[in-house]
């Protein structure tokens, strides 16, 4: 018997049934509600014209978090709120500050990404007022114009940002009434979605179903649906569990549950160090960080997700789940080949733990991709050097986008260890890279510079760590 | 509209920064595009099946697995009643592919099925025996095969040869330019209703409606009489709906013919990407003969176009290469030589600029190359040769190909930006930074833009309107333009209010209709407000001319004390609101519509001799980019931007404005990190936005300066404006520029060699040779 999915289109509460799990919240607005305010550029999270909010109850309040509607499935929607951009006007016309701002700025010029730029400024405008230009330029990072030059969107932002409200709002009392105490269980055109509400209802149902496909945010998976026509029969959608959304910080470590995602982790990892804070907010755009989760990243093991050199160059671990019990990995474990992980059957990532980092260890990470923002690195590099009296140990060092998964250089590691942290040591390290590494060409980037990158990285890394006087990276030149 | 007497100046006339007449309707998502008209009842959705090899013999085709529940028509190239072919100008852009296909992504088949999942389902499902074939992949082999889509083409002046040999100083290299995707937001899509009588209507997100319209006649077998063909708006175009556009609009109509119900073709992001063309690349080599003072005293250009698989426009695209290959150079000696490249990759098409911008980008790497041979500043080099404006030293004023440049104002232009840029001192600046800096280098580059406004095809330089004013005083009115962002309808309306002195909340402009005005040219070549807002001034003062002389007889006053302004006709000593003399005039039986008409004066252009006038004008512009670049990754970032640019008297200084920065940045795009990446297989891997890299809101210029030159057209336009669609797109090559001037700061002064797109990896590319070289 298959529930119905409940929801709050803008103010109306939906019921809805018959339709495949699958179907992604902008087919269902514009096929099904004729709100086709909300627009498909590209149907894989990466240009923002569907950007939709969706609010959750959390603490007794409303949250709102922009989102891509072309990759998430409806069924995700149940217990939430959706807003589009039909609703931001006020009921007697008056437009929201934002869309007022991009009337006013000469925003709009084909208009066609506006109504996603709107929801985007919209979100941050009631998230954070007070943001400055940079957090702006973050909030619309998935957000693609092609026409204006972004110039007098990003003017529009910092006037619509100087009103007063009113925001965006929600029946909590509505919505709180469809939070579900035991597990969503939906099946539509031969789909079947379960979303279970805690750590024992996941384990079950994926013992049961061993070959189900486990979806967090969805910001993978969703493409392999959009855009491989991929069949998913069975979906058991991790997010709504209570377990794996907590995050708890000990003087050892710091344990984020799977389910977390990159936003609500964002603050806790970036305290790690700077250069980590500049990695996260280049990691996909808001939107894919308001879904996308770590445990996701982690479990679908690509080889080129920015989140694992940092984690691994870190030492975190993570915990994997089943029916009989758990078990404790170190995270570069978890990556066996490309696209082969060390998860059985019936297993799940439950957390992950990230130690805290000891005042001995330098720490850095870099991002190389051919556009600053949204985009997936041609190389992700990550660096930990633990000093004790002069000398190198255990050093960890981390690349991304050289080998088929995330992958620790160590025969550098096994250079550096024992040696004094100089130049002469650092260019030697660096001729070594090519015994750990032989990477591939494609569009990304050749092998070439993939190679002369990784190696200069750890150059940079080295510079960073001893001369403060010289601004050594472009990103955050003059910011 | 409710009869009101309004006692204002009229608002909204030309000059004034409006906002875009469709805004509110962009920000609250009420904007109709063509994927969002409410489907017809039985609507079907159609899918294109691709060809997945470069080059192809088809050898066998069974479609009968296709027939799968849901599924209503499948058409191969036998099924097309007419031709099967949707070329713009020469043949040979096959709808389906017959025997052949000559491009990875080739349409092969279409299904049009109840849903697009099942279409898709259905399509894979056909049987396809290939054999595959050699392909052509590259300019050089093209060459060398001799494969051309069109044939060479030089254009001369003076003799370059001889000029060399007596020029003091030469150099030679060569340059590799990158093509670009248009990543409109919106992508290709048709809706097409099949009608009584073989009849078909069509909503296409096209910028050619007439063109759209005779080509889903010439597959049909149907007069054009019997296809209206109509666009709203498109989500972005930038020339990429101007050929392009036909394809999708046509396979749309073959299967509405076919199933006799509604068909919507809407493609996804990757097969846009993978089907339509896209601006050519360009392999570009160069012989400069010059003197010590930088003057230019011999030129030779050879362009190798990539044009793939088909002419399409590519012959006119080229030949625009040529035309720009001197930019605001004076050429004494010249010789341009073009190679129409015919490869087994999609087939290359218009994109702002339309050839322009690498023909340009060609002399601007000259110019910076022959500065830094010399050790001189690449500004002053430019300075000393520029076009003379007219009337100083008439020699120095005729292009390569014969047309006298009357208007030239770069040379006031470049040093109003200079001083406003402060870009000596920024000079000083960066050199002082570049030494004490190790791995950060800066980089600062300034250049010029003319770029020649018309159709170089004389005979598209035509345009056509239609104003109706109804009895409550309200104004609607059709161009032969269409709507893709860049303000045009809003541009129209502004002057047709001004004609008619009312506010422009009083004229509507409703959707591009084949059927309200005929035989239009494309909204391209940046002629969308010259040629369409002629057109609508000109059926604007048709029907006030009758006003006029109603007015003569009913109030019996003179012709010269008759005039349109503040909403009211003014009569005399008297005036009456516009609405109540309209109203009049229809109770005379005054008819209150009339068509107008415009074409382009004073343009001539002989292929035959490469000579003549095929501009009516140009437009210019100027920019000073400033960039940091990374050495040890290549990455770089735009600090500072500041432009001039020339848009005669602006029509809408908002819109103009847009046009510039929305240029200058996709400008950008094309010259940084939009990288095209085909494998050895010729199949294209850069297809969605996850590995296609437009800019984002960081890549725009952090401290970014915009302002309109001021003056106004020499020539006649539209209250003496200038186009400025195309034209600031190529402020960009300052960027490419800069970070080429970055780079040369890690060498002992030898000069970078820098492909574009400058992508990080081309830039690290670059920083290792010139450490080599200078080591």
């Amino acid at each position: 018997m298959s529930d119905t999915i409940k929801f709050m289109l803008n103010d109306e509460l939906r019921e809805v049934s018959g339709l495949s799990p699958v179907m992604t919240v902008l087919q269902y607005l514009r096929m099904h509600e004729n709100l086709t305010g909300t627009k498909e550029g590209c149907a894989e999270g990466d240009c923002g014209a569907c950007t939709v909010m969706v609010g959750d109850v959390v603490d007794g309040v409303m949250s709102y978090r922009a989102i891509n509607a072309c990759i998430v499935f409806l069924p995700t929607l149940d217990g939430r709120q959706v807003v589009t951009v039909e609703h931001l006007e006020s009921a007697s016309g008056k437009l929201h500050p934002v869309q007022q701002a991009m009337v006013d700025c000469n925003g709009s010029q084909c208009g066609f990404c506006t109504p996603g730029f709107v929801m985007s400024l919209a979100t941050l405008r009631q998230n954070n007022p007070k943001a400055d230009r940079e957090a702006v330029q973050d909030a619309i990072a998935g957000n693609l114009c092609r026409c204006t030059g972004y110039r007098p969107i990003l003017e529009a932002a910092d006037k619509a940002l100087r009103t007063k409200k009113p925001a965006v709002s929600g029946d909590v009392k509505k919505l709180a009434a469809l939070k579900r105490k035991a597990m969503f269980s939906y099946e539509g055109q031969g789909g079947k979605f379960f979303a279970p509400v805690n750590i024992t209802e996941l384990a079950d149902i994926l013992a049961k179903y061993p070959k189900a496909t486990l979806l967090a945010g969805g910001t993978d998976i969703g493409l392999w649906v959009t855009k491989m026509h991929m069949p998913l029969p069975v979906i058991i959608y991790t997010a709504n569990v209570r377990e794996l959304q907590k995050i708890k910080k000990t003087n050892a470590a710091l344990e984020i549950g799977a389910a977390v995602t990159y936003a609500a982790a964002f603050d806790h990892l970036a305290a790690y160090d700077e250069s980590l804070h500049e990695l996260l907010r280049r990691l996909g755009s808001n939107q894919i960080r308001s879904s996308g989760t770590l445990g996701g990243n982690i479990a679908n093991g690509s080889p080129i997700g920015d989140g694992m050199p940092p984690l691994i160059a870190l030492g975190a671990k993570i915990v994997l789940r089943s029916k009989t019990g758990t078990r404790q990995i170190n995270l570069e474990d978890y990556f066996i080949a490309y696209k082969k992980q060390n998860r059985k059957a019936g297993e799940f990532v439950e957390k992950i733990i990230v130690p805290t980092l000891p005042k001995s260890t330098l720490f850095k990470t870099y991002k190389i991709s051919k556009r600053f923002d949204q985009d997936i690195s041609a190389v992700c590099g990550a660096f930990a050097i633990t000093m004790r009296n002069g000398k190198i140990e255990g050093a960890r060092i981390v690349y991304g986008g050289m080998a088929g998964t995330p992958m620790r250089a160590v025969h550098m590691e096994s250079y550096l260890n024992g040696k004094t942290w100089t130049e002469s040591t650092v260019q030697g390290a660096m001729a070594i890279l090519t015994q750990d590494f032989a990477p591939m060409s494609d569009m990304r980037a050749s092998a070439e510079y993939r190679t002369q990158v990784a190696q200069n990285l750890l150059y940079r890394f080295f510079i960073e760590t001893t001369d403060t006087e010289q601004q050594q990276r472009v990103y955050s030149y003059g910011a | 509209m409710a009869r009101k007497t309004l006692h204002h100046p009229a608002t909204g006339a030309a000059g004034q920064a409006i906002p875009h007449d469709s805004a509110i309707l962009h920000v609250t998502g009420r904007a109709t595009y063509t994927d969002d008209i409410l489907e017809p009842a039985g609507c079907l959705h159609a899918y294109i099946l691709k060809s997945p090899h470069a080059h192809a013999r088809i050898k066998g085709m069974d479609v009968s697995a296709c027939y799968i529940p849901g599924v209503h028509a499948v058409m191969t190239w036998r099924d097309v009643p007419g031709a099967n072919d949707v070329a713009p100008v020469f043949d040979g852009d096959p709808v389906f592919a017959e025997r052949e296909v000559l491009y990875a992504g080739q349409s092969v088949l279409a299904v049009a099925a109840e849903s697009i999942e099942i279409a898709y389902q259905a399509a894979q499902r056909a049987v396809i025996h290939y054999e595959e074939l050699p392909a052509i992949l590259d300019v050089h082999t093209a060459i060398q095969k001799k494969s051309f889509v069109g044939d060479t083409y030089v254009m001369r002046t003076g003799d370059s040869k001889a000029a060399l040999k007596k020029s003091p100083r030469s150099l030679s290299g060569t340059l590799d330019i990158g093509g670009q995707d248009h990543f409109y937001l919106e992508g290709q899509v048709a809706l097409v209703t099949p009608l009584e009588n073989n009849e078909i209507h069509c909503w296409s997100s096209t910028q050619h409606p007439s063109e759209v319209q005779h080509l889903i006649g010439k597959v049909l077998d149907i007069p054009e009489h019997a296809v209206t063909v109509e666009v709203r708006r498109m989500g972005g175009a930038f020339g990429g709906k101007e050929s392009q556009a036909s394809l999708i609009a046509c396979v749309a109509a073959l299967l509405a013919r076919k199933t006799n119900r509604p068909v919507k073709l809407r493609l996804d992001r990757d097969d846009d990407m993978i089907l339509t063309g896209k601006r050519h690349d360009f392999h570009a080599a160069y012989t400069v003969g010059f003197d010590d003072d930088g003057m230019i005293r011999s030129l030779d250009i050879t362009h190798a176009v990539n044009c793939g698989m088909s002419a399409d426009l590519s012959n006119a695209i080229a030949d625009r290469a040529m035309f720009h290959s001197d930019n605001g150079y004076y050429l004494s000696d010249a010789t341009i030589t073009s190679y129409r490249c015919l490869t087994h990759k999609v087939s290359n098409t218009a994109f702002r600029g339309f050839g322009g911008p690498q023909g340009m980008l060609v002399i601007e790497y000259i110019m910076d190359e022959v500065a830094r041979v010399l050790g001189h500043d690449p500004v002053d080099v430019r300075l000393a040769n520029l076009y003379d404006p007219m009337g100083r030293t008439e020699k120095r004023c005729i292009t390569h190909y014969g047309m006298k440049v009357e208007d030239n104002i770069l040379g006031d232009m470049i040093p109003d930006l200079q001083k406003s840029s402060s870009y000596k001192k920024r000079v000083a600046e960066i050199a002082r930074f570049n030494a004490k800096n190790k791995i950060l280098k800066r980089g600062i580059a300034l250049t010029p833009v003319k770029f020649g406004i018309s159709f170089t095809l004389t005979m598209l330089n035509q345009g056509g309107a239609l104003v109706h004013i109804y009895k409550d005083g309200s104004v609607q009115v059709n161009h032969g333009g269409t709507e893709m962002g860049q303000g045009l309808h809003t541009k129209i309306i502004q002057v047709v209010a001004t004609e008619f002195g009312i506010d422009h909340t009083s004229v509507k402009i409703t959707a591009t209709s084949t059927g309200k005005v005929p035989n239009t040219s494309a909204t391209a070549a940046s002629t969308g407000a010259d040629i369409n807002g002629k057109a609508a001034q000109d059926a604007v003062r048709i029907i006030r001319e009758r006003l006029v002389d109603f007015a003569i007889t009913e109030f019996g006053v003179k012709r010269t004390s008759i005039r349109f302004a503040d909403n009211h006709v003014h009569i005399g000593t008297q005036k009456m609101p516009f609405v109540d003399f309209v109203h009049l005039a229809y109770v005379n039986r005054i008819s209150l519509s009339s068509n107008g008409f415009y074409k382009t004066p004073d343009i001539h252009w002989d292929r035959a001799t490469a000579s003549g006038r095929p501009f009516y004008y140009f437009s210019y512009g100027t920019a000073v980019s400033e960039v940091v670049v990374d050495t040890l990754t290549g990455e770089y970032r735009i600090l500072r931007a500041d432009i001039l640019h020339d848009v005669g008297r602006s029509l809408n200084p908002a819109i103009d404005i847009g046009q510039i920065e929305g240029g200058f940045v996709q400008g950008t795009g094309w010259l940084t990190s939009e990288e095209l990446f085909w494998n050895e297989k010729g199949v294209l891997r850069t297809h969605s936005p996850s590995t296609y890299k437009i800019p984002t809101a960081r890549d725009a210029p952090a401290d970014f300066r915009v302002r309109l030159h001021n003056g106004e057209n020499r020539e006649d336009t539209i209250y003496r404006s200038k186009a400025v669609g195309e034209p600031p797109l190529m402020l960009a090559i300052s960027v490419f520029l800069a970070i080429r001037d970055a780079i040369s700061a890690v060498g002992n002064g030898v000069v970078p060699h820098l492909n574009a797109p400058a992508t990080p990896e081309s830039v690290l590319k670059s920083i290792n040779d010139v450490r080599a070289r200078s080591s």
